[in-house]
């Protein structure tokens, strides 16, 4: 089986056979992670570029450590080591890599549509490590897989979006790969951190978030950036955590257990409450190790499609 | 053009004189000479068969970028009215966001010159200069100055006049010369970072928008400022529903009102923006299909005075970028009468007569720079074959810049040739 497109640009429009594939892939992948001997030689003799133009440690961390896991020969260069503090274009910062007769490329900007702008121009595998406010497909992925090995399914599940959606490239990627595995949706945040429209998109949208938690099996909560504050997205951060932040408090006064994802980095006490982010029903963690074994799944099947 | 030439068996349609026969029209030294049924050919005249083709007063742009001075590497006059001329345009009316923008006279004076030296100056380059100094929103330029120099309507195109009270000013020292204060709708804040028009699909994508208000409650405020004052106000690009509503409004009101909309803003929505194509970048921003359908409602009853193409050259470097980083715009002069005729003609929203009127006599009355077509009139001409299936091949533009989201597309009807200041060009 392969899937059915040759790059990983979005899980909108993925069909749901891929995402099953690349989630059951996974499986066997987590399982190699917990031998003591964790290297396969699935992908030797490919080259992978990582190319990151925006800061990144844990998901650069999280590739490369998938890719040396499948033996594949791996070059990581970030934007300010890179040639496009000098003024090259992206274009021909991608023509050199194809020069260089790379298999792989992995990237990460901070516009949206920048990994599109690359499957059309090189040949290589491209995998989108998050693009701007767009998608972040490996982490929607890691997040389903993490649902799906905590719940057994995904079909019928209801998970809740919490926080800045409206910059948030984690909520898109979770909210297009949930509903086509038959989840449902919602998202709650301050109404200027939600983006114009999303309920069109068959999400519903709440701004109390104890109205939501009673509903939900699970929440995926997001990193809020500092200077959204500055932005004028919300007026402090100890209002945003008095009425958005996920607490032990809140969550007490709901008869069952929520599972809680949080992407990471974690600002402790402002959007997630400490002993929530340690509590037993957190998954965080988790979503760490499955991430490395989903990116292995990812680009195994990539691969697997030439 | 020291010669005498016949156009056999063409369809006048000159609104002007409410005229649309097949005539026979002769043309000495760049004059009209005798328009008639039949005019036997002779000998002594170059003639030149326009069955089945259109003779109409020159059309013109209202709304052009030929970037010179400053950004020659985009377009320059001479590569702008090249493009003009072959997209059928007799005249043009360039923007001042230029480096220096045409805040001054001397500027004003360069670009007219350096439009009469151009192809033998055969498409008229009418100025328009800017509402403020360098186009900072602070302080009027020199208005009387720049008038009398040659520009034919005030902009700070790019940069909206943000101040309502230096608006009000603008508004009221221009009507003294009887100008119009040409404005780009935007309320800077509402706008702030946008690249795409905000709504479900700008959600999709992770792009930031511009809100479709943005527009309108400029075009609301300067509606009021324009009847408080009493003066002449046209909106530029127009591209929502709700901005044509506010000027169907203000019209009906008797507030002294004209718009223009793009071919851009009535043939596509900001679907295709999905192929993140940065040549689908343009501000005002491509909408949806209920913007779209009000623009062609607005068009058909008359709210639409004019079409424009905010014709917008870009390098493809400065293009070949990701899209927040590109620069807004598209080139437009070339695709502009063959997307009106696909869209607008064949569609039944306008008839030919409509469409003539929109790319020539309402712009040109907007700017006082009428043409007619009458025996001892000097020939200022378009001339369109409104039949002829062709595609749009952005190699092929005359413009320096190829920056057109339209490559590809087949449309109907073109121009194919023009005729003004005693020269023809018949392409």
């Amino acid at each position: 089986m392969a899937l059915t497109s040759r790059h990983l640009l979005r899980l909108q429009g993925m069909p749901s056979d891929d995402i099953r594939q690349i989630l059951d892939a996974a499986i066997s992948f987590k399982e190699i992670l917990n031998r003591p001997i964790k290297k396969v030689p699935t992908l030797q003799g490919k080259t992978i570029v990582n190319l990151f133009f925006e800061n990144s440690t844990r998901t650069r961390t999280s590739f490369e450590l998938a890719e040396r896991r499948l033996s594949a020969d791996v070059l990581s260069f970030a934007a300010s080591s890179s040639s496009v503090t000098k003024g090259e274009t992206l274009k021909d910062t991608a023509r050199n890599i194809e020069a260089m007769k790379i298999d792989m490329v992995v990237i990460r900007h901070n516009a949206a549509g920048t990994s599109d702008f690359l499957s059309k121009v090189i040949n290589a595998n491209i995998i989108n490590a998050g693009d701007g406010q767009h998608e972040h497909p490996t982490q929607g992925l890691l997040d389903m897989y993490t649902l799906r090995e905590k719940f057994g399914k995904l079909e019928g599940l209801h998970v809740c979006i919490v926080g800045d959606v409206l910059h948030s490239r984690v909520a898109r990627s979770n909210i297009f790969g949930l509903q086509t595995m038959g989840a449902k949706v919602s998202v709650c945040g301050p109404a200027t951190l939600i983006p114009r429209d999303i309920d069109k998109l068959g999400v519903d949208v709440y701004h109390h978030i104890d109205d939501i938690l009673p509903k939900v099996d699970a929440l995926n909560v997001l990193r809020i950036q500092m200077e959204r504050q500055a932005g004028g997205f919300f007026p402090s951060l100890r209002e945003f955590h008095r009425y958005f932040g996920v607490t032990k408090e809140r969550l007490d006064k709901v008869n069952k257990p929520i599972t809680i994802l949080h992407p990471g980095p974690i600002n402790r006490d402002v959007e997630l409450s400490a002993d929530v982010a340690d509590g037993p029903h957190s998954v965080i963690l988790e979503q760490v190790l499955n991430g490395v074994a989903i990116r292995m799944a990812v680009l195994y099947l990539l691969g697997a499609t030439e | 053009m020291n010669e005498k030439i016949l156009l056999k068996n063409g369809r006048l349609i000159d609104p002007s004189s409410k005229r649309d026969e097949i005539v026979d029209m002769l043309i000495v030294d760049g004059n009209i000479a005798t328009i008639k049924a039949k005019i036997p050919e002779s000998n002594e005249y170059k003639t030149v068969d326009l069955t089945n083709k259109i003779i109409a007063p020159g059309f013109i742009d209202i709304h052009v970028h030929l970037r010179e001075p400053g950004y020659e590497h985009k377009e320059t006059i001479e590569t702008g009215t090249r493009s003009a001329a072959y997209g059928g345009f007799t005249a043009v009316c360039c923007m001042p966001n230029t480096n220096p923008a045409i805040d001054d006279e001397s500027i004003v004076t360069f670009i007219m010159t350096q439009g009469k030296k151009a192809h033998g100056g055969i498409v008229d380059v009418f100025p328009i200069a800017s509402v403020s100094k360098s186009r900072e929103g602070k302080t009027l330029a020199p208005i009387a100055e720049l008038v009398h120099a040659g520009a034919v309507g005030l902009s700070d195109d790019g940069a909206p006049v943000s101040d309502a009270n230096l608006m009000r000013r603008a508004l009221e020292y221009a009507n003294m010369y009887n100008v119009p204060v040409m404005q780009h709708c935007e309320i800077p804040e509402l706008a702030h970072g946008g690249v795409m028009n905000e709504g479900k699909v700008s959600t999709e994508l992770g792009l930031p928008g511009i809100p479709g208000v943005a527009e309108e409650i400029m075009i609301a405020r300067d509606l009021l400022l324009s009847d408080y004052t009493n003066s002449r106000y046209h909106v530029c690009h127009m591209s929502t529903a709700g901005s044509v509503d506010l000027v169907r409004e203000g019209k009906k009101k008797g507030i002294k009102v004209t718009c223009e909309v793009t071919p851009h803003h009535f043939t596509v929505t900001e679907e295709v923006v999905r192929s993140y194509d940065t040549n689908t970048k343009m501000n005002p921003p491509l909408r949806t299909q209920k913007d779209v359908d009000a623009i062609k409602e607005g068009l058909k009853d008359g709210t639409i005075d004019v079409i424009a193409t905010d014709h917008a050259p870009h390098s493809l470097d400065e293009k070949e970028v990701d899209y927040i980083q590109a620069p807004f715009g598209i080139v437009g002069l070339e695709t502009a009468i063959g997307l009106s005729i696909t869209e607008l003609v064949e569609k039944k929203i306008l008839t030919m007569h409509q469409l003539v009127e929109k790319f020539s006599v309402n712009p040109r009355k907007i700017i006082g720079k009428e043409v007619r077509i009458a025996e001892g009139e000097p020939a200022n001409l378009t001339f369109i074959d409104p039949n002829i299936e062709w595609n749009v091949e952005i190699s092929k533009f005359n413009s320096k810049s190829k920056n057109s989201p339209f490559n590809g597309r087949t449309l109907k009807g073109k121009a194919v040739g023009i005729c003004n200041n005693g020269k023809m060009l018949l392409y």
